[in-house]
């Protein structure tokens, strides 16, 4: 790591290029730019996150910690490559007025060509395409469970500015119930009439589920709270007798179908890492989302 | 945005714009055949896990063992676990085989006893019952295929081949695909009386590989390869397989089988077919074995076989900084055995794309190191403007497509030295498969197994490739039977002085892959 005081983008790309022809000039092929927008205290543990979904997805990352927006503007680096990453990286710290204009810094980093991603580990922006980092990247990752503000309300936050190219890491969490609940009905192609699903009392990824199950099922989904961790049962009722599954540890699950033996299901909730490497599959839009984060926004008009 | 209503029957959960949810397979079970096999323990068993870890298996998946062993389903259980333990990709987790293992049953037999296939018939129906396996079988014959005819003919006989409505059986074997055009006939014929052709799976490992599949990608997916993919611009192409160990301890299946029939016959030829093929008209089983049908019928083997092929056996030396010896030492290898354990052959494919462009294939034991790799060469440059001195150390431009390891791609050109006045020399421009994409590219195995259960054949040779592949085989075979012995080259090198002979009549030389 490479520390540069009081530094511009200009001697940020300049230390990228010499980084890589003292590592001896290693083939690198990076795939994307990851922006990760963070505070102080967690820029650590998201940069280690961003750094083993790089090991799926090679890529420049580069962390930004915006600081006091007053006084002096000063931008702040550490930039590296090797010693555990497959790209390359620069953790940015910007103070002062340059706090505005983050994109300003950010924009002459970005790879030629390649997909941009920006991932907010916690409290992203009200609207994040509205947002000037937000703007440069074409997929904007948020994790509404992270938030520490307005925590019970933060999907629907997230949900209501919905632009193509936003994705939360609570709907990345479902993927393993939603593909487990497809294959339910793959093998018993029965009519669903009503579903429920119960998780603990602030649970996003439970809200998104029970908004795609309308969706897609044109039920009305119950809500039930838990003590958790995190989804612990989702039933679809049938004409012959209710599909359910059911976690209770977070790791194993039991599957219980009409005229069928319980199965149990490996099921475990997955860590960030995994989930980032998940989002960063995929960079074009998410129409099932899309549908699903419309869904919970008209929902949530809809309730009392 | 409305969403449209699914109709009638269709799953309302599932949507084709839904990529992020995983093909998972239907309701199905496995029967496995020579569970104590290396095949069964290093790859299927350990495939299977990793299939279960990245959710890819339905819930209620089960696994029947069949061999002959007085075991019980604890005993076959402690099998997979210890496989899975030792070969599995994927981490272990208790809660995927906790998953797994409730459905691990075991039968104890011959594949001519009777009684046995009464017992794996009842077997299945039970995991139907208590699994819901929906009736939906795979045989996987990880058994040498003298006992096919016994186990599919049992199969058939005690109704196990035959599925019921909207249920399907499958069958799965693996190569030799015989040992010449008219063991692989039979065999096919063994397979089809049973089984219809669209039910039977011949695996070929290698069309499993990412590499395999990329090359499709990188040829009809991009424009800046496909207009000098041609003799116009391709000078010869080589396809190599090198392996740097020796038989080991498979003396009783190498014996009289040898290089050309154990890797030729299916990997190099298949690999050539995706080369030289023409553009399928779709990603499906149909188009893809179309194409390469085509690629295998208009191959033409050299009028003179004795100047165009090349065999050799490993004899004793250093391979690697360890001393080795020669495969007439090898326990089980008759000192007059004339079993080849290197093959090259010179092939050209009768087309307007490829006329006078040779394909050489080269595979073999005990080479400096393992390898697998297409390199497509160039022809030279029809005219330079600079001087001869300063092209000195430019040869031809190549395309080397890396099947294993590292795999990826490496683009040969020359570029000007500098500080010199104009000297020009050969750079290479390298792509890492694993550098760009997931470090965790999911085993061969892994892609083969699942698309067996789900019925997805693209990837699996029909039996009428396995037949033109030893028709263009077979003439090789018979002269080498006629004449003379294989030569003797030291193991831990690039293999006999006769195949180093063989290109130089053309004016040209083995890459040092």
């Amino acid at each position: 790591m490479i520390e540069l005081t009081d530094t511009n983008s200009a001697q940020i790309a300049a230390e990228f290029i010499r980084a890589r022809t003292r590592a001896g000039s290693p083939a690198m092929g990076m795939v994307m730019t990851l922006i990760v927008v963070v505070d102080e205290d967690e820029a650590e543990a998201a940069m280690e996150a961003a750094r083993q979904a790089a090991h799926e997805h090679p890529a420049r990352v580069l962390g930004v910690i915006l600081g006091d927006g007053r006084g002096v503007p000063v931008v702040n680096a550490q930039v590296g490559t090797g010693a555990g990453w497959t790209g390359e990286t620069a953790l940015i710290r910007l103070q002062g007025e340059v706090v505005k204009h983050p994109e300003s810094v950010v924009l002459p980093l970005l790879l030629p060509d390649s997909p941009v991603a920006i991932w907010w580990p916690a409290n992203p922006p009200v609207d994040p395409a509205a947002d000037p980092l937000g703007a440069l990247a074409q997929r904007r990752i948020t994790d509404a469970a992270s938030t520490t503000r307005g925590k019970t309300k933060a999907i629907h936050v997230q949900c209501s500015s919905y632009a193509v190219g936003n994705t939360d890491l609570a709907w990345t969490r479902l993927t393993p119930w939603r593909a487990l609940l497809a294959a339910a009905l793959d093998q018993h192609p029965l009519k669903v009439t009503a579903a429920s699903v119960t998780s603990e009392r602030i649970s996003p990824s439970a809200d998104l589920l029970a908004a795609w199950l309308t969706d897609r099922l044109r039920v009305s989904v119950k809500r039930a709270s838990s003590t958790g961790p995190g989804i612990t049962s989702v039933v679809l009722e049938t004409r012959d007798g209710p599909i359910s599954i059911t976690r209770y540890d977070g790791r194993l699950a039991t599957f219980s179908s009409p005229g069928r033996p319980d199965r149990p299901i490996a099921l475990k909730r997955r860590e960030v890492p995994e989930l980032l490497a998940e989002e960063l599959r995929r960079l074009d839009e998410d129409d099932v989302y899309a549908a699903t984060a419309r869904r919970l926004a008209k929902m949530q008009h809809s309730s009392p | 945005m409305t969403t449209t209503r699914p109709s009638h029957g269709e799953n309302p959960l599932r949507d084709p714009e839904d990529r992020r949810l995983p093909r998972v397979a239907g309701p199905c079970g496995m029967v496995l055949f020579g569970v104590t096999g290396d095949l069964s323990r290093r790859k299927v068993m350990p495939a299977v896990y990793d299939l279960a870890n990245r959710g890819l298996l339905p819930p209620g998946f089960s696994l029947v063992g069949f061999a002959r062993r007085d075991w019980a389903n604890q005993d076959f259980a402690q099998i997979v676990h210890d496989s899975v333990k030792q070969y599995a990709r994927t981490e272990f987790r208790e809660e995927v085989w906790k998953q797994l293992a409730e459905g691990f049953r075991f039968v104890p037999g011959d594949f001519t006893d009777d009684i046995a296939f009464e017992h794996l018939g009842r077997t299945i129906d039970e995991l139907d019952l208590v699994r819901g396996t929906g009736g939906n079988h795979a045989f996987y014959l990880a058994i040498p295929p003298a006992f096919f005819g016994d186990v599919v003919g049992q199969l058939q006989e005690h109704g196990l081949a035959q599925p019921s409505e909207e249920s399907w059986r499958r069958v799965v074997v693996e190569k030799p695909f015989g040992h010449d055009l008219e063991s692989a006939r039979e065999l096919n014929a063994v397979l089809a009386k049973v089984f219809p052709p669209g039910e039977i799976f011949r695996i070929d490992h290698y069309l499993g590989k990412e590499t395999v599949q990329n090359i499709l990608a990188m040829r009809f997916a991009n424009t800046m390869f496909e207009p000098i993919w041609n003799s116009n611009y391709v000078d010869h192409v080589q396809i190599t397989m090198a392996e740097d160990i020796g038989i080991g301890g498979r003396a009783g299946y190498y014996d009289g089988i040898g290089a050309a029939r154990d890797v030729i016959q299916n990997h190099l030829l298949q690999l050539m077919s995706l080369i030289a093929m023409e553009e399928p008209a779709a990603f499906d089983a149909e188009s893809l074995r179309i194409e390469k049908q085509k690629v295998l019928r208009s191959v033409v083997l050299p009028r003179r076989l004795d100047l165009t092929t090349a065999r050799g056996q490993y004899a004793p030396g250093w391979a690697g900084g360890q001393k080795a010896n020669g495969f007439l030492d090898e326990e089980g290898i008759k000192n007059s055995s004339t079993t080849e354990t290197y093959a090259a052959i010179k092939l050209h494919v009768d087309s307007r794309r490829w006329a006078g462009v040779p394909f050489y294939l080269r595979t073999g034991k005990r080479l400096a190191r393992r390898v697998t790799e297409v390199a497509v060469m160039f022809k030279r440059a029809p005219w330079l403007p600079f001087s001869a001195v300063s092209t000195e150390d430019l040869t031809q431009n190549a395309l080397v497509i890396r099947i294993q390891p590292d795999e990826g791609m490496t683009l040969r050109f020359g570029s000007k030295v500098p500080g010199t006045a104009m000297e020009i020399r050969d750079v290479n421009m390298d792509f890492a498969y694993g550098g760009s994409f997931t470090e965790a590219s999911p085993e061969a195995y892994e892609r083969l197994i699942l698309d067996v259960l789900l019925g997805d054949p693209p990837l699996f040779p029909r039996h009428e490739e396995v037949e033109l592949s030893w028709k263009i085989l077979d003439p090789v075979l018979e002269h080498w039977a006629r004449k003379g012995k294989p030569d003797q080259y030291p193991s831990g090198t690039w293999g006999p002085e006769s195949a180093d002979k063989m290109l130089a009549r053309d004016g040209r030389a083995w890459r040092r892959a």
